[in-house]
């Protein structure tokens, strides 16, 4: 039963219905793809320490991330995440260049995973034995099936991811449990591990790679204008999120070293469910590649949702067409904004090679990353403590700014060793968009409206 | 046809699911568009904390 005119007359809204639940699915659903692959690249790169080293070391940079972000999230409960944030504490320009960095961090990320979950079951069909199968069809299914599923509301969207996330993460669990840390009848990390092959640039070489462990967690903040308490949910779900990837990241490194030499590891497509193979359990390898596929379709699902917030956002305050900043009056999506990302999704998974696709996400991310650095010393700055009600207030400023800051420095040394001309081409590509944004766009702009937050003045203005 | 495989017919069916979804939502969108004004859709405002609305009140996530 629909209503073709308004109670009120006027408005609608994002709808307010997430909880902490959703909030940690939605973070820990887009990441834990790469505990099921491409986090095993950084193996090699440096071996089987480096991988170690750069885990942590990417753990660290995306703590301070994960603090950063619910401090400054915890006041601008905005759809858009980031892009708000930059918005009011920082201005218009670095405003649109991290939306962008933020669709298309998603967008490619998303595209990624609709590739994977094509070749996985595309790999299926081929071990039963079919021949002359192919991943396109399934590679389509899934963008457009989870798209569907976003235009139709974010708590089923966001449940579904809850449950399939915590399936999969689930599975990393009982595959520990399986190969008996505690004994070494299966797990040989003492025979496997064999120092640094490549020296310590093969450790910052890894770095590029160490990113998977827990690339998008940032993404929580695309919920704030749908979450019942965005002052205790969003810190609650990152911050569990994020020790939940670090418990996972060392469980997953430790099982995976410890039965595979890192020759092999450093080039497999699936080190889990390969993991799962060796131990010659025929219900955990089913498990492990359900797991693999669960968390395939959480992240794409997840982007989905993140991706279209921060077009909406853009399109709401006339950075863009405000054609895309519609909701849809029964689903209370985005609806506009979903829909216009599924065929630029498409483009990217059936026409781009995937470490291409992963490469741009990943730039993109840590641009993203680096602008967070400087927003949180000038937030702290412009609205001190005391100034305006937080959240949550994160410890030992500025040292996780500064934290962020070098680490942000040395992965991109890390990822100009192997995609130097694609991180030339990005930054060329943003400093042509931020052009057109400045010089051309920026005059459709409200100025007075796009700044919503009731705060004081910030100090010194 | 004989040809066909299960896989095929499982290839066929992602198609033709593809098929449908999409052009639902395509359906869906342009006659959201059509049955409800412009200002109305564009009317969501940033940061808006009190959940006031609204249209359809059915179709609140059964969370009222």
């Amino acid at each position: 039963m629909t209503q073709s005119t308004a109670i009120h007359g006027e408005k609608v809204s994002l709808l307010r219905v997430l909880g902490p639940g959703h909030v940690w699915a939605l973070g820990v659903g887009i990441v834990l793809v790469g505990e099921y692959m491409g986090w095993n690249f950084a193996v090699g790169k440096g071996g089987a320490l480096a991988a170690l080293i750069a885990c942590w070391t990417a753990g660290l940079l995306y703590t301070c991330v994960a603090m950063i972000d619910s401090e400054v999230t915890s006041t601008v409960a905005a759809a858009g995440g980031q892009y708000a944030q930059a918005k009011h504490i920082v201005g218009p320009l670095m405003a649109f260049n991290v939306g962008l960095f933020l669709v298309l961090a998603y967008t490619m990320l998303e595209a990624g995973n609709a590739i994977t979950a094509g070749y996985l079951v595309q790999a299926v069909g081929g071990m039963a034995g079919f021949e002359g199968v192919h991943d396109k069809p399934f590679i389509v299914l899934t963008i457009v099936a989870l798209a569907w599923l976003n235009y139709r509301g974010v708590f089923a969207t966001l449940t579904f991811s809850l449950i399939v996330t915590a399936i999969a993460c689930f599975a990393i669990v009982v595959l520990f449990a399986a190969v008996r840390p505690w004994t070494d009848d299966v797990l040989k990390p003492g025979e496997l591990i064999n120092g640094l092959p490549y020296g310590w640039l093969g450790v910052i070489a890894a770095l590029h790679f160490g990113l998977w462990f827990y690339l998008g967690i940032e993404g929580t903040t695309q919920a704030a204008e749908e979450v019942r308490s965005p002052a205790r949910a969003l810190p609650l779900g990152t911050m569990t999120g994020m020790i939940t990837l670090l418990v996972a990241a060392t469980m997953t490194w430790y099982i995976c070293v410890g039965l595979m030499p890192w020759e092999y590891l450093g080039q497999a497509i699936t080190p889990l469910f390969d993991a799962a193979r060796l131990t010659g359990s025929l219900w955990l390898m089913v498990f492990l590649f359900v797991g693999t596929i669960f968390s395939t379709l959480a992240s794409a699902n997840g982007c989905i949702n993140d991706a279209s917030r921060a077009w909406f956002s853009m399109g709401r305050d006339r950075y863009l067409p405000v054609w895309f900043g519609a909701v849809h009056p029964v689903y209370r999506t985005p609806f506009r904004s979903i829909v216009f990302l599924v065929p630029v999704a498409l483009i990217f998974a059936l026409g781009a090679p995937l470490d291409q696709v992963i490469t741009f996400s990943i730039l993109s991310g840590l641009l993203g990353y680096t602008f967070m650095s400087f927003n949180m010393v000038m937030f702290r700055r412009k609205w001190p403590l005391g100034s305006i009600r937080r959240g949550y207030v994160h410890p030992f400023h500025p040292l996780p700014a500064f934290v962020l800051l070098l680490l942000c420095s040395v992965t991109y040394f890390a990822v100009f060793l192997g995609y130097g001309t694609q991180l030339v081409a990005m930054m060329v590509f943003y400093i042509i968009v931020s052009a057109w944004f400045a010089f051309h766009r920026y005059k459709y702009v409200k100025r007075g409206d796009q700044f919503t937050m009731a705060w004081p003045r910030p100090v010194g203005y | 046809m004989e040809n066909l495989n299960n896989f095929q017919l499982l290839e066929y069916a992602a198609w033709g699911i593809s098929g449908v979804l999409g052009l639902w939502m395509l359906f869906d969108m342009i006659r959201t568009n059509a049955k409800y004004s412009e200002s109305t859709l564009i009317s969501s405002r940033e940061g808006e904390i009190e959940d006031v609305l609204v249209i359809d009140p059915p179709h609140q996530g059964g969370h009222r």
